[in-house]
């Protein structure tokens, strides 16, 4: 957990203006806390992402929306496909799991 | 350690300019947050940037170039990242749906059996029960004592009539079966659950199963007693105020607290005595100027006492 002024002063060639641009876009989500921002981990590494995005692999701001739309829709499904793959370790018998992996490897 | 070169696919005679687009190429179809779960991308983002961190720096090149240095021990560390998080709980931070706080919705439910297990025939057609939802109804004390029918207008437009049972506390939930979410393919609505929330009276407070009131009396209603029109959660009543009463002398109606309920008897109604003397006029100025009271009276005697 730290806050903006920490995260701009580690980040070298993070401009303010842009993080505070993307946190109105919605693209980065930081709570804010007494007059600051405070920024997770998580926050830190999405914040890290959208600069390679942008600088390293040349996507534009203006494409950039579509292309963290997709990210997080993949990521949902990641982490739905690792609740259900849990759900069913958790429930269903096992032979039950065997057939179904017979049948996915098929 | 594979050639730089090679693994940019460029010729020893690229121009800076070549090696950056180069690598943007392969970033952008390597790059493991883009790739999360994929070992080979990452392995591949690995070796480009570390081609890339040589190549783009024309020093390094320029040393690599004449066999100064080699390809090695420029890779990237390979710390957490964005998909390390994004895969587990706290990647539901920026989940589409907005910051979720766990279990499945009914889209996400009929995603995975409508589609997953769906093919061969039956494709969607498991009966899925609906959701239980959860609401808040802000009601008066005096429905919540006396129990009272209330409507409650749900967001999808529905609209419940949710019976407040008498003596109703803050706080409680009522359950209201099959007024949940939709079930699919046949299967029953879930159930809503309703927690009610008391708004505080202007003068009964609730004190278990008994209520109490501040009653306003005048002097000599106090003094000399008399009969008065006490407010009870079921409509006024006469009391009788013996005489000799004072402010904070506590009477009690039977009965007349929370009404009998669920196996539990009525409570009472608690009437403290607050004695106002309004308008003062002279007659009582006059009086009180000659009054040589026959036991007279220190009121403030107990905060005197040393504890």
């Amino acid at each position: 957990m730290i806050t903006i002024d920490v995260l701009v002063a580690q980040m070298p060639g993070l401009d303010r203006h842009d993080l505070e641009r993307w946190i109105s876009n919605d693209w980065v989500r930081a709570d804010p806390k007494d007059g600051t921002l405070i920024f997770g981990e998580i926050d830190v590494f999405r914040v890290r992402l959208i600069r390679e995005l942008r600088d390293d692999m040349d996507i534009n701001e203006a494409a950039l929306p579509i292309v963290l739309s997709l990210l997080d829709q993949v990521y949902d499904l990641r982490r739905r496909m690792r609740e259900l793959s849990g759900a069913i370790g958790e429930t269903v018998p096992e032979d039950v799991q065997r057939t179904l992996l017979k049948r996915l490897a098929r | 350690m594979e050639d730089p070169y090679k693994t940019l696919g460029l010729p020893r005679s690229a121009s800076q300019d070549d090696v950056r687009d180069a690598y943007r190429k392969l970033a952008k179809r390597h790059h493991p947050d883009l790739n999360p779960g994929n070992v080979k991308a990452e392995e591949e983002f690995k070796k480009i940037s570390s081609a890339n961190e040589l190549l783009s720096d024309p020093e390094k090149r320029g040393r690599f170039d004449r066999g100064e240095i080699d390809a090695a021990g420029q890779e990237r560390a390979s710390g957490p990242s964005y998909r390390d998080h994004a895969d587990h709980e706290a990647g539901r931070r920026y989940s589409q749906a907005g910051r979720q706080t766990g279990g499945w919705s009914d889209e996400d439910l009929g995603d995975i059996f409508g589609s997953m297990f769906g093919e061969g025939g039956q494709r969607g057609n498991i009966p899925i029960p609906g959701r239980d939802e959860n609401y808040t109804l802000t009601t008066q004390l005096l429905d919540a004592i006396n129990g009272a029918t209330r409507r409650l207008t749900l967001p999808d437009g529905r609209t419940l009539d949710v019976k407040i049972p008498p003596g109703t506390v803050e706080g409680q939930v009522l359950r209201l079966r099959g007024q949940g979410g939709e079930g699919r393919n046949g299967a029953p609505r879930g159930d809503a659950f309703i927690a009610i929330h008391i708004e505080p009276h202007r003068y009964f407070v609730r004190d278990g199963n008994d209520v109490r009131l501040m009653l306003p009396v005048t002097l000599s209603e106090a003094v000399i007693g008399g009969s008065v029109q006490v407010p009870t959660p079921r409509g006024p009543v006469m009391m009788r105020i013996p005489p000799h009463s004072d402010s904070g002398t506590e009477l009690r109606l039977r009965g007349r607290g929370v009404p009998e309920h669920h196996g539990k008897s009525a409570g009472d109604l608690y009437a403290t005595l607050r004695v106002i003397i309004g308008t003062q006029d002279k007659s009582l100025q006059e009086f009180l100027t000659g009054w040589k009271p026959e036991h007279p009276v220190n009121p403030r005697r107990s905060m005197e006492e040393k504890p």
